[in-house]
């Protein structure tokens, strides 16, 4: 359950009648329950990589299969918290994360416990009632969380969920983020811009290169957690990362 | 704070005595401009008006002509919203439905509603349907329209936050995601609708369907130059209207919006 492996991937764009190579020859397998970070410059294919894997984008060759399964569209097993925010502005916190177990069928009294009990997780039950509008933005990815959370997929990807966030907030929903990874033992494939928050989360970061996206590198983090932001070991590590990335010329990093 | 709200409410104040003396002025310039012209046919005066509207809401008939105009009114808007949301709705949704119906929907939009009087007595002879149809043309494409573009115009990433939850095949989406993003546009197009089918309301009863309606009322006393009751009953049909289009804001657009932050609808 929840084990993703891809071979041999490629994505290509058409433009008109130019194509447009996004990514290239991607090989990468998930074990059950690993925090897996992909991490690279602007415009190296992450999303593209994540919508890829959410059934949300084809690919041109190559296979991705979760549970041996050939992925081929969106489906309830691959939650995702997109990158912008996602949440549906006519429904409030809580009809927002109903709907994934609505759409499972679940009776109305089975979706909206499911619901508390995420939305408890993320720590934002008193606001069930409140719509999007009137929350601020690290609760909009909360709630985009306990919606993803809420359907009880195999595998999480999170596509910069953090991104907009101040470094305050950031620090504090990456350690919640781990708390509720640490209880729900769920797969999680996270996007992110930050070397620091790939070191601090993961089991293992992917590190994928400037156009065409390939993976450069993919480093184990075997620290054990809680971790720290300044220790020696995160130090190491990030140092590593980091060199990776500077090989990368005009790398966009930031 | 305090004088915050002071001044707020002597606004609203100076607001509603400046209304209300303009609205005097306009009454005595009118009265005094009748007397000069000194012919009801041309200008009734005010003061008469006045007096044909007391006599006319105390009249037996009143009430019939108003249920009767707003039965003509129901009919057109009912088949409009039967007819025009799903139109849009599909012209919306499905790319190919949106190439075979734009062409003929763009031929019949730009015809006036009441340059189908003619069709309207022959398919429907001269009953309430008939003065219900042409308020129905008028009613339609405003509604088409609206509830097209808004489905087109719906953000994707509505659509693909659904699907990842697993609302994949159309009708699902259409239910939980298209039409709760586009009931804005949608209920927009409604309101502009009934606009335009209360505007068609007065013709669309001047063709002889019915003896009662407020439409009708203005052709017959016009008949009869009694024209002080044709301003009343002019008067009337811009009140209710107002009055409709205050009602489908306060009571179906603001509640079924309350989730838009600060709109003003
Ligand atoms: N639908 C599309 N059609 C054409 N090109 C696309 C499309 N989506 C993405 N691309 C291109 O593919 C490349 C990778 O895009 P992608 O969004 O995956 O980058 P990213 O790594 O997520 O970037 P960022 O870090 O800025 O979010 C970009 O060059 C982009 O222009
Ligand atoms: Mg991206």
């Amino acid at each position: 359950m929840g084990d993703l492996i891809i071979e041999n991937l490629s994505k290509e764009f058409k433009k008109g009648s130019n194509e447009f190579l996004a990514l290239k020859d991607i090989n990468l397998s998930v074990k059950n329950g690993e925090f897996v970070t992909i991490l690279g410059p602007s415009g190296c294919g992450k999303t593209t990589l994540l919508r890829i894997i959410a059934g949300l984008e084809t690919y041109s060759s190559g296979t991705a299969t979760l549970d041996g399964e050939l992925i081929t569209g969106p489906g309830p097993k691959r939650g995702m918290v997109f990158q912008e925010y996602s949440l549906f502005p006519w429904k409030t916190v809580l009809g927002n994360v109903m709907f994934g177990p609505l759409m499972q069928n679940f009776s109305k009294d089975e979706a909206e416990a499911k619901a508390m009990t995420y939305l408890n997780l993320v720590g934002l039950s008193e606001f069930k009632n409140s719509y999007p509008y009137e929350l601020s933005g690290g609760m909009k990815q909360r709630v985009a969380i306990a919606r993803a959370l809420a359907n009880e997929p195999e595998i999480i990807l999170m596509d910069e969920p953090f991104g907009a966030l101040d470094a305050q907030t950031r620090n504090n929903l990456q350690n919640e983020l781990l708390r509720i990874w640490q209880e729900e033992k769920r797969t999680i494939i996270f996007v992110t811009h930050s070397v620091d928050e790939a070191v601090f989360l993961s089991d293992r970061i992917v590190i994928l290169s400037k156009r065409p996206g390939t993976i450069k590198k993919i480093i184990e983090v075997s620290i054990p957690r809680p971790r720290d932001r300044t220790r020696p070991e995160e130090n190491a590590i990030r140092n590593e990362v980091l060199r990776l990335l500077d090989t990368n010329e005009n790398c966009e990093i930031d | 704070m305090n004088s915050f709200i002071i001044g707020m409410e002597s606004q609203n104040v100076q607001k509603i005595v400046i209304g209300a003396l303009s609205l005097a002025a306009f009454a005595i310039l009118w009265e005094l401009l009748a007397i000069i012209v000194n012919n009801s046919f041309y200008l009734p005066r005010f003061s008469s008006v006045l007096s044909a509207f007391f006599s006319v809401i105390q009249s037996s008939f009143f009430f019939n002509d108003v249920a009767i105009s707003l039965y003509h009114f129901i009919i057109g808007f009912a088949f409009a919203l039967i007819i025009g949301i799903p139109i849009g709705m599909l012209m919306g949704w499905f790319p190919v439905l949106d190439k075979a119906l734009n062409p003929i929907v763009e031929i019949f939009r730009p015809i006036p509603p009441l340059a189908w009087i003619p069709f309207a007595i022959i398919w429907l002879k001269l009953t309430h349907q008939a003065a219900g149809f042409i308020i129905f043309m008028g009613m339609v494409f405003p509604i088409i329209i609206n509830t097209y573009s808004g489905f087109k115009n719906i953000p994707k990433i509505y659509v693909e936050a659904a699907k990842v939850l697993g609302s994949v095949s159309s009708i699902k989406l259409i239910k939980n995601v298209a039409i709760p993003a586009a009931s804005p546009m949608i209920l927009s197009g409604i309101k502009t609708a009934m606009g335009v089918g209360w505007m068609c309301l007065a013709a669309s009863e001047m063709f002889g369907v019915s003896d009662s309606g407020i439409g009708y009322k203005i052709w017959f006393y016009y008949g009869i130059q009694a024209m002080d009751y044709v301003v009343v009953y002019m008067l009337i049909l811009g009140f209710i209207g107002l009055l409709l289009d205050f009602l489908f804001r306060y009571f179906i657009q603001n509640r079924v919006l309350k989730w838009q932050k600060g709109t003003v609808v």
